[in-house]
């Protein structure tokens, strides 16, 4: 994706955001792999929140001017080896791996395949396998916001439970029993699937932060829940909705760039 | 005979053709009859080498010439008024049709079968399915935007049907997930006529600006010709191939795959990398290898161009060193494009493979001499004119007559029947009825399978399944977006095929209509038996007949398609079934009615009126009974309903609307309360007697041109001052009662509806896990 | 305990994608000496006690028919490895 396809295109839509002034200068990177399906999305959401999206290919060898970046999800190199495992040698990876490893503490959010990208890369601690029941899956997934201190979940409340899409084939986190007790000590259990655990996944746990909270992964996409009519309070799937709004996900991008414009929460 | 072997192959040249009239050649073998094997000699002067053999065998069969049905199939080029054609930028014969929406948009859509690979392989073959006719979208240089897939399997119960089902739907959703397109809709029907013979079918939908719209053609002297995309197997020529022959040695013939495996992220990339070769311009013609691969494509581009075209064979990219000429013509392998690009382009357009690492190969040029020339080392192989391959195949008038069967099938009407016994009357009796239809294989909930598929991709899915219809935004400035609805009826189709492919395009029709779309175009799936058995011909015959006929009632046109037939077990046809599906536009999608009530109060109108019309339903089918007529079909009546639920949708006088098809009224009723949990109380007296109907026909009757709609108290005069002023019988029927948790209907038992939901979704993971 | 390893293999003529797509990352990262990769299976199958004639019949007709899909896939190889 050198530059935003014919679908979506809205480019407009950012300057009108309301209360985006000053937002809009921040530029947050979506990155496209070969096989990533979402970044479109992702785009869109960070110009929904305000932000100006910023294409960025896995072949560059420079990060060049971001602020933030967004792994989005879908299937790079077609998952055929092991999700994330292909792409996390893209030499644009290494140079997000620095940047968020560095002082500057680059936010980096990856959803999806992008954590899974995020875990391959060692940024984030574990691994993800197939899902318990051994099916894709494609539902409307409540979740629980467990640590609102992240780079990334800023402008939720603490405990605050939010519905956005999940879809995935290899969804399931795993990591030891010593990595899981420190992740919950450390608080950097960020998500938990609540009512229903969609993929088997320890201790319920939907996306989780690196130490600093500046690196967040997570399997559900809140880049599918920013829009009114387009979301999972339009009963999108299938039986009742789950109650959620449209716009549930929406805070993970004004949150980082409130961040980012120093805005205050 | 003897050749020295100094090749890899002694290949068979034009010019040892020429010197060897007398060779035999294995068309038989290759699915040609005598007297088309005559035809190819005639046509060239000569008997067809090896290599044109191979072309002229792959394109000149049933499924890419039509040759069966090619001459009921003009029908949908004739029957077209003015109203039809107002709107259609590309018609019939191409890769797709293409619709104006509008705004310089344009959208182009089409429904394939994947039938036969997807019982043989279940999951390879109905990838490939969603695989091929996402190509054939992005051929027409439009970015595909979503997909459908219409499935009908045998018996739900039957041992096989897990088999087929659990490989056809992981297939579809592995296939159509990984390429980040959203599956908004499909249909799951199980009967025991599929059992040997599944319909896997596909549709997919894409959108471009009018200036983007690409053709198949090759034109302008000297333009390069070129293939890319995954190298070229062995896939879809199937076991040891006869063509073996075709190299005149004695070597023994190669393993051939005897199914196509599809890879997902390479159509992905592909995908991506011909978008960017539009937004550059740097096509000048594109098409994409389906069946009969590089025959095909060769053929196509030079006989829909300046009519010739040269190229070396052997600078296509093999993944199998050891394919013959003809093999490699013949060859389904997917994930390949053919594109025509102009000296000046040919930078460019290898900056756009090696930054998607897409491999390509230059194979020949533009010429205009009106010979396809094929060379292999330089020798030619093929000598062709290629209008001769593509478009000049045999066409047949294939004998065909009223089965003598018919007239008995329809006067074994339901009503009275031994299966008709004991009809519920009470209102226990009742109530069970109601939860037993809603339960059963083709009326349950389908999310087992649509949870297998993202609907959510791309950010633009603004309906899905269970809605009436699919509706993809497309323009997120105006909020333009695309309606899409499928439906087949064989059971219809069986006992009165004219009728029953009408009923199938009513339906679809008034599924868009429902959604708040006006139906706009039709592409269609003719799913049908041997060609050769004359029922069956009668059946096509009528069908496509009858799908002509209701086009120009509807004023909406036929932009593309595909036939499939030898659908069958022996001598055993399917039911003949004609999925239809219809496109329609809508201004602004945030305008789209879904097919739920949510707010207390609300009032609940049936549009249309009731006839008792059981022959052919479902409720027939769970008591084991066909036969009879179908509804009877009233198209002026659907255009009409049609037009109420689109300027409904667009005043916001409403605000559900749900079609009444398949189990009739009842089932409409539950499918409403369900979508979002919100009961309703519904009195159906004043129906009774306004129609002469009782109530157990009243729900279960599937007359046509029927709807149920919300209307806020707010919209009710206006709403039925709309109707009376139209002419259209409405009706208030109920209310809808938030607090209950109830499906309530005088004379029937209440439904809790956490009781229904139980019984609607445990059928599918009962059977399938 | 003993197990029966079976490895099963696509067709050599079936397109492999994985294998396809890890051939390609390869030289990406350095690996140059390598032309082609095909992605294959292996299952271990425990058995409890000596794995006899019978057993091990029974590991091939499983391979065979569950293990592999004999359209697309070939087992190469069913072997006994003590635990």
């Amino acid at each position: 994706m050198t530059d935003l396809p014919l679908i979506g295109e809205a480019a407009a839509v950012a300057a009108h955001a309301s209360g985006a002034r000053g937002l809009a200068g921040a530029r947050i990177g979506v990155v496209t792999f070969p096989g990533t399906l979402d970044d479109r999305d992702a785009a869109r959401a960070v110009r929904l929140a305000g932000g100006t999206p910023v294409p960025l290919w896995h072949a560059d060898t420079q990060l060049g001017d971001v602020d933030a970046v967004v792994i989005p999800g879908g299937f790079s190199y077609g998952d055929y080896l092991r999700a994330g495992a292909i792409a996390r040698f893209a030499p644009l990876m290494s140079k997000i791996i620095d940047a968020a490893n560095s002082d500057a503490k680059l936010p980096v959010l990856g959803i999806c395949n992008g954590f899974q990208i995020l875990t391959e890369s060692h940024l984030l601690p574990g691994s993800m396998i197939k899902n318990d029941h051994l099916k894709f899956i494609c539902r409307d997934q409540v979740l629980r916001v467990e640590n609102n201190s992240t780079d990334w979940t800023g402008d939720y409340d603490a405990g605050q439970e939010i519905t956005i899409p999940l879809k995935n084939q290899d969804g399931q986190y795993i990591a030891d029993e010593k990595t899981l007790d420190a992740l919950e000590a450390e608080g950097r259990v960020v998500f938990r699937y609540v009512g229903f655990n969609p993929n088997g996944s320890r201790r319920d746990i939907a996306g989780i932060s690196n130490s600093a909270g500046n690196v967040v992964g997570l399997m559900p996409h809140p880049e599918h829940a920013v829009e009114v009519g387009f979301g999972p309070g339009s009963g999108l799937s299938g039986s009742a909705g789950n109650g959620g709004t449209d716009t549930d996900g929406l805070g993970f991008f004004t949150s980082v760039l409130n961040k980012l414009v120093g805005g205050a929460k | 005979m003897s050749i020295e072997t100094t090749k890899k192959f002694n290949i068979d040249t034009v010019e040892n053709a020429a010197k060897t009239p007398d060779t035999e050649l294995p068309w038989a073998e290759l699915g040609l009859k005598r007297n088309e094997f005559d035809e190819i000699v005639k046509v060239l002067g000569r008997r067809p080498t090896g290599a044109e053999l191979a072309m002229y065998s792959v394109m000149w069969s049933e499924h890419c010439s039509y040759k069966s049905s090619k001459n009921h199939l003009r029908q949908f080029g004739e029957k077209v008024t003015d109203e039809m054609k107002k709107d259609m930028l590309v018609g019939i014969g191409e890769n797709a049709g293409v619709t104006n929406l509008g705004d310089g948009w344009a959208v182009t859509f089409k429904i394939e079968s994947h039938n036969s690979p997807s019982f043989v392989e279940p999951y390879q073959g109905a990838a490939t399915g969603i695989g091929g006719i996402v190509r054939d979208i992005i051929s027409m240089g439009a970015r595909p935007v979503a997909v459908m897939d219409p499935l009908r399997f045998g018996a739900i119960d039957h041992p096989d049907t897990a088999r087929v089902m659990h490989g056809a739907v992981a297939g579809i959703g592995g296939y159509g997930n990984c390429l980040g397109l959203p599956n908004i809709g499909g249909e799951m029907v199980f009967d025991s006529v599929y059992q040997g013979n599944p319909l896997v079918n596909a549709l997919a939908v894409g959108v471009m600006r009018h200036e983007d719209i690409r053709l198949a053609n090759a034109s302008g002297k000297g333009n390069k010709v070129v293939l890319f995309g995954a190298r070229t197997g062995g896939d879809g020529i199937g076991g040891a191939s006869v063509l073996a022959s075709e190299s005149f040695d004695d070597t023994k013939p190669s393993k051939r795959p005897a199914v196509q495996v599809g890879d997902p992220f390479a159509e992905k990339v592909l995908i991506e990398c011909c978008l960017e070769l539009f937004k550059g311009s740097l096509v000048e013609g594109i098409q994409d290898l389906g069946a009969a691969g590089i025959s095909c494509a060769t053929s196509e581009l030079a006989s829909n161009g300046d009519g010739g075209m040269e190229v070396e064979l052997t600078s296509v990219l093999l993944r199998d060193p050891t394919l013959t000429p003809g093999e490699i013509l013949m060859s389904e392998s997917q994930e390949r494009m053919m594109a025509v690009v102009t000296p000046e382009n040919i930078a460019a357009f290898e900056a756009v493979m090696d930054k998607w690492a897409v491999e390509y190969s230059w194979l020949g040029e533009v010429t205009d001499t009106g010979r396809l020339i094929i060379t292999w080392e330089g020798e030619v192989i093929v000598d062709v004119d290629p209008r001769t391959v593509a478009h000049d195949g045999p066409v047949y008038d294939r004998p065909y007559a009223r089965p003598e069967w018919q007239d008995a099938v329809q006067a074994d009407v339901f009503t009275g029947s031994v299966q008709d016994a004991g009809r519920p009357s009470t209102p226990a009796e009742m109530s069970a009825a109601v939860t037993e239809l809603v339960a059963s294989p083709n009326m349950c909930d389908k999310s087992w399978i649509t949870n297998q598929y993202d609907r959510y991709v791309g950010g633009n899915t603004s309906m899905a399944f269970p809605d009436d219809a699919g509706v993809v935004r497309v323009d997120e400035e105006t909020g333009l977006g695309v309606a899409l609805a499928t439906d087949a009826n064989g059971r219809y189709t069986y006992l009165d095929p004219y009728h029953g492919a009408q009923l199938a395009l009513a339906e679809a029709y008034r599924n868009v209509a429902t959604s708040g779309a006006v139906p706009m175009a039709v592409s269609d799936c003719l799913n049908f038996g041997s060609p050769e058995d004359p029922d069956v011909m009668w059946q096509l015959a009528e069908a496509i007949r009858g799908l002509s006929d209701a086009c120009m009632v509807l004023g909406i046109p036929v932009t593309g398609g595909n036939v499939s037939l030898y659908n069958q077990t022996g001598t055993t046809p399917i039911h003949p079934s004609p999925v239809v599906a219809v496109l329609g536009k809508l201004d602004d999608v945030a305008r789209r009615t879904p097919s739920g009530w949510r707010e207390d109060g609300q009032a609940i109108y049936l549009l249309g009126t009731t006839a008792a019309e059981l022959d052919g339903s479902e409720w027939s089918n769970l008591r084991g009974h066909l036969g009879g007529l179908p509804p009877k079909v009233d198209l002026a009546a659907e255009r009409a309903l049609g037009e109420i639920l689109i300027n409904a949708s667009r005043d916001g006088m409403i605000d559900a609307a749900h079609d009444l098809s398949e189990g009739g009224l009842a089932a409409a009723l539950v499918e409403s309360s369900l979508r979002y949990g919100v009961g309703a109380r519904i009195a159906l007296e004043e129906l009774q007697e306004r129609d002469g109907v009782d109530l157990f026909t009243a729900l279960f009757s599937e007359s046509q041109g029927r709807a149920i709609v919300a209307v806020p108290r707010s919209e009710e005069v206006r709403f039925k001052d709309m109707c009376t002023a139209r002419g259209f019988a409405h009706l208030r029927i109920g209310v809808v009662d938030a607090a209950g948790g109830k499906l309530e209907i005088n004379g029937v038992d209440a439904l809790s509806l956490d009781e229904l939901r139980e019984a609607h979704e445990a059928t599918l993971p009962k059977y399938f896990g | 305990m003993p197990r029966i390893v079976v490895d099963v293999m696509p067709k050599p003529e079936i397109l492999d994608p994985q294998g396809k797509a890890i051939v390609g990352a390869l030289p990406r990262l350095g690996f140059n000496g390598f032309s082609a990769v095909r992605q294959g299976k292996r299952f271990e199958l425990t058995v409890d006690g000596e794995v006899t004639d019978a057993i091990l019949a029974q590991a091939r007709e499983a391979a065979e028919t569950l293990l592999s899909n004999p359209v697309i896939e070939d087992v190469v190889n069913v072997e006994v490895v003590e635990a």
